[in-house]
């Protein structure tokens, strides 16, 4: 659990993020220091410990298939930041 | 009388025996607001013009009808904004109601306002809002804690009658004691999360922030019960949580756990609760030390996982279907790495990068999956502890509020505000927050909480010993001068 190879501008890319210079720095430091203190958990003996990803897990939350009234169209597209002709308006993903 | 200075029950039974209409009730509250609140900036907006045309549909049969009750900016209200406090979601309407909204509607309160909070939730004073800090009522020039610091501010300066906010690693329950009111976490599950916008799925929680504890329990009987929308929601019978109000802690066990005695832990704050559980105990209460052993494991736990499930959650704004989009773009990933690089702030950039970095190809064992069994670890702690205890008692937070700006730099810092706090999200359990006294800096009374935890589906356990440490005490009454 080393994070030496923490480079935050390879992170940020990953997660979609643009940074300015500035950020990729002070991001570096400041998040390389939540990472040394992170490191404290290798003191703990995990070797037979099931992780928890929820509480209460509960499974197959099934409802009856029944239909109903969904988001009215207008609505879905109300808060879009470009539409047109009732669809939303993406960038270009092939040139 | 000053109606902005009532309880929601007190205001609901005047109310209710037709002693002030909902009408007057709405414009006190908007007169209160335009006086204090540029003091406070507890809210982010408020629509009078709604309040009133509800308040005119009031239906006085209803159990909370003409209260309003004010919103954290991070639960969907119908035709209200719904920002998050984020550039990203500036001018974001929305488009639905959340369930714990139709649910306050259905029982005839008002959802009025949108309360300030640290942008998506993430921070521990507000000050990571995109629309400037809130201020601490009782010293503006301090923090209300967050990231429901604008709910806990506006409750506290008598802005509102009650308000909701959500917490995900203390941010209902540390607001509230920096404020020195009345904050609810309950146990995961037990409210639906339908039109909360999501940070970390499997912590999140709404609850109430309030003036005193049955308020809480009101509230609580309102929003909590199992959903359909929310999956996750416990399927479990509607309790009725003023139920075990003055029944009194007479030969109730509580714990209080050594780890929470801890260098760091301001001597006052330390003074204060250690009366408190004194107090509790001439009531009758039986004391006893416990031990929850992976404390000093939360913090990092937490910062893993909230992240990680944050960077997933947040990958929805990408400028496409609602919110911010950059202009000038080139190509699609442009598109994406500039929206977010605008539309973001520094602590949700930091939060969404850590956990992308612990979800990724190579590191995911080490950081992400390690995190998830010490959180098995933290939640057996609990399990082992209710074991012997109805409920466990500790400080809220390390210290009292502090001010703007002093944390600001280093994030690990304030993430340190939580460290009291974030274990019970992890395990799921409920916890509440009361007013238990104050702390002097500067010559400024600062509010002090007292942390109840209790054991999944217990809020009605974690209410009956706030009641009766609230009910003995003359904390809650306090007002700050403002």
């Amino acid at each position: 659990m080393s994070s030496t190879k923490f480079d935050v501008q390879y992170v940020a890319e990953l997660a979609r993020i643009s940074l300015t210079p500035e950020e990729i720095n002070t991001f570096q430091s400041q998040l390389g220091h939540v990472l040394e203190h992170v490191e404290k958990l290798n003191q703990l003996d995990l070797a037979n410990v099931e992780p928890t990803a929820h509480s209460f897990p509960i499974y197959n939350v099934f409802r009856e298939d029944r239909e109903q009234p969904s988001l009215p169209h207008d609505l879905a597209l109300s808060n879009a930041p470009r539409q047109a002709h009732g669809l939303f308006i993406v960038t270009k993903v092939v040139e | 009388m000053e109606i902005t200075s009532l309880t929601l029950h007190e205001t609901r039974d005047l109310l209710k025996s037709k002693q002030i209409s909902a009408r007057e009730v709405v414009e006190a509250l908007c007169q209160r607001i335009e006086k204090i609140d540029p003091k406070i900036h507890g809210y982010l907006s408020y629509d009078p013009e709604k309040a009133f045309a509800d308040a005119a549909k009031v239906d006085v049969n209803l159990p909370l009808a003409g209260v309003p009750v004010a919103i954290k900016d991070v639960i969907n209200v119908a035709g209200h904004p719904c920002g998050c406090a984020s550039k990203i979601l500036e001018g974001y309407v929305a488009p639905y109601d959340a369930t714990v909204i139709s649910r306050l509607k259905h029982a005839g309160a008002i959802p009025f306002g949108r309360t300030n909070m640290d942008e998506f939730a993430m921070g521990s004073s507000t000050e990571n809002s995109a629309f400037g800090p809130s201020r601490n009522p009782w010293d503006t020039e301090r923090i209300p804690g967050g990231s429901s610091g604008g709910s806990a501010a506006v409750v506290a300066a008598d802005e509102a009658f009650a308000a909701l906010g959500s917490d995900t690693g203390g941010s209902i329950r540390q607001p509230a004691a920096l404020c020195g009111c009345v904050g609810l976490k309950p146990t995961y599950g037990r409210v639906s999360r339908f039109g909360l916008v999501a940070f970390a799925s499997s912590l999140d929680q709404i609850g109430p922030l309030t003036k005193d504890v049955e308020d809480a329990a009101l509230l609580m009987n309102v929003i909590a019960g199992a959903d359909p929308a929310d999956s996750t929601c416990l399927d479990e019978p509607a309790a009725d949580h003023t139920a075990e109000l003055g029944k009194g802690v007479k030969g109730m066990r509580l714990g209080l756990p050594k780890e929470y005695f801890i260098e760091g832990l301001d001597t006052q704050v330390e003074q204060r609760v250690r009366e408190a559980v004194h107090h509790l105990e001439k009531l009758g209460a039986k004391v006893v030390d416990i031990s929850l052993p992976h404390t000093q494991h939360a913090l990092s736990t937490y910062y893993l996982i909230a992240p990680a499930e944050a960077s997933a959650n947040l990958a929805r704004f990408d400028g496409v279907r609602y919110g911010f989009r950059a202009s000038e773009i080139n190509g699609l990933l442009e598109h994406y790495g500039k929206t977010r690089e605008e539309g973001f702030g520094a602590e949700v950039k930091r939060r969404i990068i850590l956990g992308t970095y612990a979800l990724s190809s190579g590191y995911y064992d080490a950081f992400y999956l390690k995190a998830q069994k010490v959180r098995t670890l933290i939640r057996r702690d609990f399990s082992d502890a209710f074991a012997q205890v109805d409920a466990i008692v500790c400080p809220t937070s390390p210290t009292p509020a502090f001010k703007l700006g002093e944390r600001t730099a280093d994030p690990l810092s304030m993430y340190l505000a939580d460290i009291f706090t974030l274990a019970a999200n992890m395990a799921g359990i409920c916890g509440v927050s009361i007013p238990c006294g104050f702390a002097t800096s500067e010559g400024k009374q600062l509010p002090v909480g007292l942390q109840i935890l209790g054991k999944p589906l217990a809020e009605g356990t974690i209410l009956r010993v706030a009641h009766a440490y609230e009910q003995s005490t003359e904390w809650h009454r306090a007002k700050p001068k403002l």
